[in-house]
């Protein structure tokens, strides 16, 4: 069933060293005996060139530039990761539950693998000995309780749902009531994919987070933005407009196991301070890691 | 927000009407702005530098028209440019083969399956009988997905439960299409990274057995730089024949189109608006291109008014706008349109970053204003409405009076009225560009 299960860390390492190769290659070549000005900006442009952006590429050269002087490529290299490497590393913070019941709301445009990583999540969490509970909040797309019900069968976790176009809301205010009385660690609600300019299906989603909040005070305890990583500049838009509606309390960036660098994190990470906790690098169920600023950081530049 | 191109563009380059020309030095400011805007929109890089070549090519030592500012022209330009680059005309689907195939390949998540359902809905609409074949035997629940679409689509699929391989799905669907007397059929495959080797031949296997005279690439608008790298992927690992792009219907810009239609030559042929089976739009290079320089998506502003305005009456103003005889009675009619068509905010935030959005209470005309442009109209006899160059001072004196109004405000409105002239004139020279401008003169 599972697609070329590969070793977890092996295919992360892969993934990495692809997204380091693509940009290394220009950064090398840029340091072949250029000017300073050429270096700095051959920098820049493998920098756009991993979705960072213009305007945070730019910005972070600048700093660059006038930090130091020299036209060292090797010192320019190091400064420039740790420039990176220090916004990330704030953002850096695994998603590690604090109650009980802790409910997990992961939402974000379609298609971006929410379903998927909620699948791992509950992977995960089952085998550190957690009682898991899933809601199959996607009463929408078609197919998509079964695909959840598919994976609590894998995973070996109950599954709430209703029939398919049933409200949301309803399916939630189920969800945490089965949650309490069955005494779950964990309890992860999925939600139908939606554009964050839809504002009405992003009123249904704050709409959603009430009710769970009215429930059990204090959750959701995560508010988990899905991310996926071959997305551009547009992925700023997503996490902007989902924190001002919902609040967004973490991240996780998925599919970075393709040539996609997700470099569009550290803009969100500096602008919006949201906590980055999780990778995903694959479609297994292992094929999900703690988000490390400087592993992230070493494949970048 | 963005600051709209063509304001930024008239900005740089208001020094160059004395000019007379654009020139190597006088355009400089404007081709940053354009490298800018296009990696904003996620263009690649390295295409993004292509194309300020082939622009830089194209606008030097044009001169500068009478009619149009330096800006204007060079706005020109660079739309032109682009939405030649982006396919010059709309491209359609090749159905060809006994039965027609297409076959619908991309990464995960991109849209694959539910575009299947949706061009099921777009060839049925057009006399087709579709059949639909799920063929991604990996992801949980994605035949169940497209069987429960399909029937939402009412058109017949085959039924891939309890296979395990995608290309026995394939054969045996085949067979039964050919039995049947499907007139096309419409393969889903399961996403897969361009670079999982195992998986890419898997495709070619596919592609082998179905002989599918479209190879849909599905590609999500909303991305980034790596889209030269997967569809170049895609393309040279089985060949793809087109481009669908989904999602279209949220605030990306969709540079990643003119990425892929650059690195692999292959048309975009659909754009995906919704998540709703019948969200399927046949691709526009110009639309895109405007949607992708933020210059507004032009046409879809016309299209909007001409859907409030009936079809007959859109090309009856069309054809006056045309043979420049637009009357100040089509003026007044445009001003009702308007009133229908809500608020001119409404009909600007159609417009992804449109600058005007920011300006809109400036452009916005309130209720009363048009009541009284009604009002003056509803004063003048209708040769004064047809030919308002007679109108000379007791005339408009007179018209004041009868409307309520102040001599100013019918001079305001004559001047309103010239303007909306001139901008039409423009449009009819330059295919739309001027509707922005036809805009803001009416604040
Ligand atoms: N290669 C790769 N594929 C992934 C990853 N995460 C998810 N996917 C795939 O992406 C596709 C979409 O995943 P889903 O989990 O269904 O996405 P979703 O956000 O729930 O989608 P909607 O509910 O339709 O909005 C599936 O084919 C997943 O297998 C990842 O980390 N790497
Ligand atoms: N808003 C919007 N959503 C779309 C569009 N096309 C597809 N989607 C949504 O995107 C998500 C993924 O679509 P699918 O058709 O399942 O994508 P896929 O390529 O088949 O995914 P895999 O089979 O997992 O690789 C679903 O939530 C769809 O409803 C579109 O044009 N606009
Ligand atoms: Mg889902
Ligand atoms: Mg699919």
């Amino acid at each position: 069933m599972f697609k070329g299960i590969k070793a977890g860390l092996a295919s992360l390492k892969a993934g990495l060293a692809r997204t380091h190769n693509a940009i290394m290659g220009n950064v090398e070549a840029a340091f072949s005996g250029a000017s300073r000005e050429e270096i700095l900006e051959n920098l820049e442009e493998s920098l756009i060139l991993s979705d960072i952006g213009v305007a945070a590429s730019s910005r972070i050269v600048d700093e660059l530039r006038g930090q130091f002087a020299g036209k060292d490529p090797e010192r320019l290299k190091e400064l420039l990761r740790s420039s990176i490497y220090r916004i990330l590393k704030e953002a850096e913070a695994p998603l590690v539950p604090t109650a009980s019941p802790f409910v997990i709301m992961a939402l974000g445009v379609n298609g971006v693998g929410k379903t998927t990583t909620i699948g791992k999540l509950a992977s995960r969490y089952t085998s550190e000995g957690r009682s898991v509970l899933l809601a199959a909040g996607d009463t929408f797309r078609a197919a998509a309780i079964e695909q959840l019900e598919l994976w609590g069968e894998r995973v070996g976790c109950q599954v709430i749902r209703q029939a398919h176009g049933g409200d949301p809301g309803a399916i939630a205010f189920d969800a945490v009531r089965a949650a309490i009385s069955r005494k779950s660690d964990v309890l992860i609600l999925d939600t139908a994919g939606r554009l964050h300019t839809k504002t009405n299906l992003v009123e249904e989603l704050k709409k959603v987070k009430r009710i769970v909040g009215r429930e059990l005070p204090g959750a959701p305890h995560e508010n988990l933005l899905v991310l996926d990583a071959s997305t551009g500049q547009n992925a700023l838009n997503q996490a902007r407009l989902f924190n001002e509606a919902i609040g967004v309390t973490g991240i996780a960036l998925t599919k970075l196991d393709g040539t996609a660098k997700g470099g569009i994190i550290v803009p969100i990470a500096g602008e919006l301070k949201i906590p980055i906790r999780l990778i995903g690098v694959g479609e297994s169920a292992s094929d999900l890691k703690d988000f490390d600023a400087r592993e992230f950081v070493d494949a970048l530049i | 927000m963005l600051e709209g191109l063509s304001d930024k563009f008239r900005k740089v380059l208001k020094d160059v009407r004395g000019h007379g020309a654009l020139s190597d030095s006088n355009i400089q400011d404007a081709l940053k702005e354009v490298r800018l805007a296009l990696l904003e929109a996620d263009v690649n890089l390295v295409v993004v530098k292509d194309f300020i070549a082939a622009v830089k090519e194209k606008a030097l030592g044009k001169e500068v028209l009478g009619s149009l500012t330096p800006g204007q022209q060079f706005t020109k330009v660079v739309h032109d440019e682009l939405t030649r680059l982006l396919g010059g005309s709309e491209a359609t689907l090749e159905l060809k083969g006994r039965p027609p195939v297409i076959m619908l390949v991309g990464l995960q998540g991109s849209g694959k399956t539910t575009t299947a359902a949706k061009l099921a809905v777009h060839l049925k609409g057009r006399g087709r009988n579709p059949y639909i074949v799920p063929a991604d035997m990996f992801r949980l629940a994605a035949v169940l997905q497209l069987k429960k679409l399909a029937s939402e689509a009412r058109v017949d699929c085959f039924d891939s439960e309890g296979y395990s391989k995608a290309d026995a799905v394939c054969a045996e669907a085949l067979r039964i299409a050919g039995i049947k007397g499907y007139d096309c059929v419409i393969v889903d495959t399961a996403g897969r990274l361009h670079i999982d080797d195992a998986l890419m031949d898997e495709l070619k296997t596919l592609k082998g057995i179905l002989k599918p005279s479209e190879v849909l690439f599905v590609a999500d608008s909303m991305t980034g730089q790596d889209a030269v790298n997967t569809a170049k992927g895609f393309d040279s690992a089985v060949g793809v024949t087109g481009v669908a792009l989904t999602k279209f219907d949220g605030d990306a810009r969709g540079g990643a189109a003119l990425s892929m239609r650059m690195t692999t030559g292959k048309p975009i042929k659909f754009v995906g608006v919704g998540e709703k089976i019948d969200a399927l739009e046949v691709f526009h290079p110009s639309r895109l291109a405007g949607r992708i320089l933020d210059m507004g998506d032009v046409l879809t502003l016309i299209e909007k008014a001409e859907a409030t305005l009936g079809e007959k009456e859109a090309k009856e103003l069309q054809r006056k706008i045309k043979k420049d005889s637009f009357t100040l009675e089509d003026f007044k009619g445009q001003l009702q349109q308007i009133k229908k068509m809500g608020s001119i905010e409404s009909i600007l935030s159609m417009v992804p970053g449109f600058n005007a959005v920011k300006n809109a209470k400036d452009v916005k005309i309130d209720e009363k204003e048009i009541l009284r442009v009604e009002a003056i109209i509803n004063s003048m006899t209708m040769k004064e409405r047809v030919d308002p160059s007679c109108l000379n001072a007791s005339r408009r004196q007179r018209i004041a009076k009868g409307s309520g109004t102040k001599v100013s405000d019918v001079n305001k409105l004559m001047n309103q009225y010239q303007d909306m002239r001139k901008m039409m004139k423009m449009m009819r020279n330059s295919g739309g560009r001027g509707m922005k401008g036809l805009l803001n003169r009416m604040r």
